[in-house]
């Protein structure tokens, strides 16, 4: 199963909704909680609806505009959609409003759209797209179960071009709650120096990526994607690296194919280990990348790292501020990204040059 | 890709029963499951009758088998129950080394428990018991608490495409199988009831104050209902080789959307008559091949009168038996599709059509009148399945004795 990415819509902490800016642009955050930086939402959306849009609506619909021009695809066959949270924004105004007024003088605006779905709808109603629709709420299996659905579909034959979308949204509602398990860093970082803190927990982030996918053969197209796997609950280090094994051979690959590797790296000492562990056996010749401290960490971060790598390839161009290590970098023909989230959820993903 | 997908297992619990052949009986007995509300702390007591699992959390954590609650939400609990029937059905064995797929479904996740605690979740004085919830707020906690109970590790997801969620479960479980990722997958959904999701369909206008009455002039809305509904997957050939009772075969399904509006369907139910013929299409079936339908007959005004509106644009004159299971179960949103496959998939077994609860007056809109008796020896062969949600999300499903 396979597909190329025609297109890439992104919204994220950096100022990925211009595509011409590739990391050239690089903002830092001192809060251990990053939010995206807002495009001009009136550009993507006429204002009428843009204020009835909660900040998850706007972000994943802009991104999904931008992501459609830029594949020149008007109209998709399916629109599949990952996110761990769903749309928190009007889910917490919903539930204080209920709690806060005895469950009266409630109105349901906030209501409808506080469904993990209302994104692939919404955009569905947007472009009248009548076809394949869900959306996938499985924590870090979130996006890349949205991606696997879309690559069925291609190799089923039904659908030529999927918009596929990852979303979350960050909150301090949600960061105060989940700092309470330990998830976040207690002393406040600068977000560039993830990986130099050395303590437990990571930093907070949050973003909307959405790709078109094809199985047609474009100039204009970024990658091809290749392969997926994910692997629940591994037991030890030599579980997710027998996994990684397999998986290259199941793609007919071998470890010196691989010219970078992106890594999952989130800064949290408890759970970092096993990336290094591959970077330091399988891959100790190979050069490496990390990401999560442009993005912060979030169920569908993996949607972040495949935009990171589809533009790598396409641009044959590895930022500065992505580098893992300086070991020697050629042409970038393939990539492999090794995500998990919270030493539960584990993904692998392979990019490759069309 | 050609593989032919079977159900081998069926498990349930419902407002009408903990099993399957609780909820067997009852259908048979037309014997509802809505009444006051009981068990749920809201201040709609009294006024609005809801379709409770009649069990507090404390006595689903004993049925589940559970010594001790570290965070299990009584969503958690609801599917970690009927996914467990349903894989003990099959003659599934925990660690069996068949590669083994678990997806849930499911609209609320944890909000049950965060709507207890969610005022001291977000205030960093509070401290307390409380905090072994805060992890199962989101959709995958029950997903992966269910897993763990049955030790499926070869793949987990959830699906939330609102009251579609465990029809798409069971499509995804199929393809699954097809695609040769896994060999057997349990598949289903599960939603608690919670205050957030009665006080969310209560701003819409859309609760009846009654007993809902699917397809009834004088419906005014739904029963909001709690509960879970999973099957186990296979392919004909693995569960023949093995020797398996086959419950019937998942022949046909698709899903498509209204792409209408974010929480109503269209009137002419575009995407419900997308939806129903192109599951028909895979099913290789003939129109008239399709005995009974399950629809997802909410009671709302717009849901009955789309839904109708596509069956007699795909149908035509010739409308099947159809009957709406909701007047038993109450909706129970993301594991309607769930439960209604156990439904259908037990029409099938013991060739029965189970009716329609509360229908008096047919609607003004077309000459479409539900089944309102139990029917024994209906000569069910093929059944149609409607599952239909928020965000025009639209799946049927076609299951076939095998």
């Amino acid at each position: 199963m396979k597909a190329y990415i025609r297109g890439i819509g992104q919204i994220s902490p950096q100022q990925t909704f211009d595509k011409d800016d590739f990391l050239d642009t690089v903002v830092g955050y001192n809060t251990n909680m990053l939010f995206c930086i807002d495009p001009v939402y009136k550009e993507f959306i006429n204002p009428l609806q843009l204020r009835r849009m909660s900040r998850t609506l706007r972000m994943g619909v802009t991104a999904a505009k931008i992501c459609l021009t830029d594949s020149g695809i008007e109209m998709p066959d399916a629109v599949i959609t990952g996110t761990g949270f769903g749309c928190i924004e009007d889910t917490e105004k919903f539930l204080l409003a209920m709690l806060n007024n005895n469950e009266q003088q409630l109105t349901p605006t906030a209501f409808m759209q506080s469904t993990h779905n209302t994104i692939s709808g919404q955009v569905a109603i947007m472009l009248k797209c009548k076809e394949y629709n869900s959306t996938y709420v499985n924590r870090g299996f979130s996006f890349e179960t949205a991606l696997l659905d879309s690559l069925m579909l291609i190799a089923e034959g039904n659908a030529h071009k999927i918009l596929l979308g990852g979303f979350d949204e960050n909150s301090v509602n949600l960061h105060v709650t989940t700092e309470r398990l330990g998830h976040w860093k207690k002393e406040k970082i600068n977000s560039l120096q993830l990986l130099e803190s050395k303590t437990s927990g990571t930093i907070s982030g949050e973003g909307a990526t959405f790709f078109m996918l094809t199985d047609k053969e474009d100039a204009n197209n970024y990658a091809l994607l290749k392969g997926l796997s994910t692997l629940y609950k591994p037991e030890n280090e030599k579980e997710v690296e027998q996994h990684t094994i397999d998986f290259l051979k199941r793609n007919n690959l071998s470890v010196a194919d691989i010219d970078l590797v992106v890594y999952g790296l989130n800064g949290d000492v408890r759970t970092d280990g096993v990336y290094y562990h591959l970077r330091d056996t399988m891959f100790n010749q190979t050069a490496g990348a990390y990401f999560k401290h442009l993005c912060g960490d979030y169920y569908t971060s993996s949607a972040f790292a495949l935009w990171l790598s589809a533009n790598v390839i396409k641009k044959q161009d590895v930022p500065e501020v992505v580098r893992l290590g300086k070991a020697p970098l050629g042409a970038v023909k393939n990539i492999l990204i090794v995500n998990h989230y919270r030493d539960i959820n584990y993904s692998f993903m392979l990019v490759s040059q069309c | 890709m050609s593989e032919r997908i079977v159900i081998t297992g069926l498990g349930i619990i419902s407002a009408i029963g903990d099993n399957v052949q609780q909820n067997l009986a009852s259908l048979r007995a037309k014997r509802s499951g809505i009444g006051q509300i009981k068990y749920l702390e809201t201040i709609h007591k009294g006024n609005l009758p809801i379709a409770e699992v009649k069990h507090t959390d404390e006595e689903l954590l004993q049925i589940a088998g559970l010594a001790e609650d570290t965070g299990y939400t009584r969503t958690a609990l609801l599917g970690m129950i009927a996914a467990k029937e349903a894989f003990d059905n099959s003659g599934a064995k925990k660690g069996d080394g068949i590669r083994t797929a678990l997806i849930s479904a499911t609209t609320v996740g944890g909000m049950g428990s965060t709507e207890k605690f969610y005022l001291d979740y977000i205030n960093p004085e509070k401290t307390g018991d409380f905090v072994k919830y805060i992890d199962s707020h989101d959709c995958g906690d029950s997903a992966e608490k269910i897993a763990d109970n049955l030790g499926i590790k070869d793949f987990i997801t959830s699906i939330n495409t609102a009251c579609s969620s465990s029809a798409n479960a069971l499509m995804l479980g199929a393809r699954l199988i097809k695609h040769g990722i896994v060999d057997r997958v349990v598949a289903g959904g599960v939603d608690g009831l919670t205050k957030f999701t009665i006080n969310g369909f209560n701003t819409l206008m859309i609760l009846d104050k009654e007993y809902c009455k699917p397809f009834d002039k004088n419906r005014t809305g739904l029963t909001l209902g709690e509960g879970s509904g999973f099957v186990v997957l296979e392919s004909l050939e693995a569960a023949q080789k093995a020797g398996k009772q086959i419950y019937c075969e998942l022949k046909g399904y698709a899903n498509t959307c209204d792409a209408y509006h974010q929480t109503a369907s269209s009137p002419e139910g575009t995407g419900a008559f997308l939806s129903m013929s192109s599951a028909l299409a895979l099913s290789g079936l003939k129109i008239e091949d399709i005995d009974y339908v399950n629809v997802h007959g909410t009671a709302t005004q717009i849901n009955d009168l789309s839904e109708g509106n596509a069956m007699m644009k795909f149908f035509g004159n010739n409308v099947p038996k159809f009957s709406s299971t909701k007047g038993y179960t109450g909706h129970t949103l993301g594991a309607a599709g769930g439960i209604e496959a156990v439904f259908s998939a037990l029409s099938i077994h013991n060739n029965t059509i189970f009716p329609n609860l509360n229908f008096k007056d047919k609607m003004d809109e077309f000459d479409l009148v539900p089944v309102t008796d139990v029917l024994e020896n209906a000569g069910v062969k093929n059944v149609l399945s409607n599952s239909f949600g928020f965000g025009g999300n639209n799946t049927s499903l076609i299951f076939s004795k095998a």
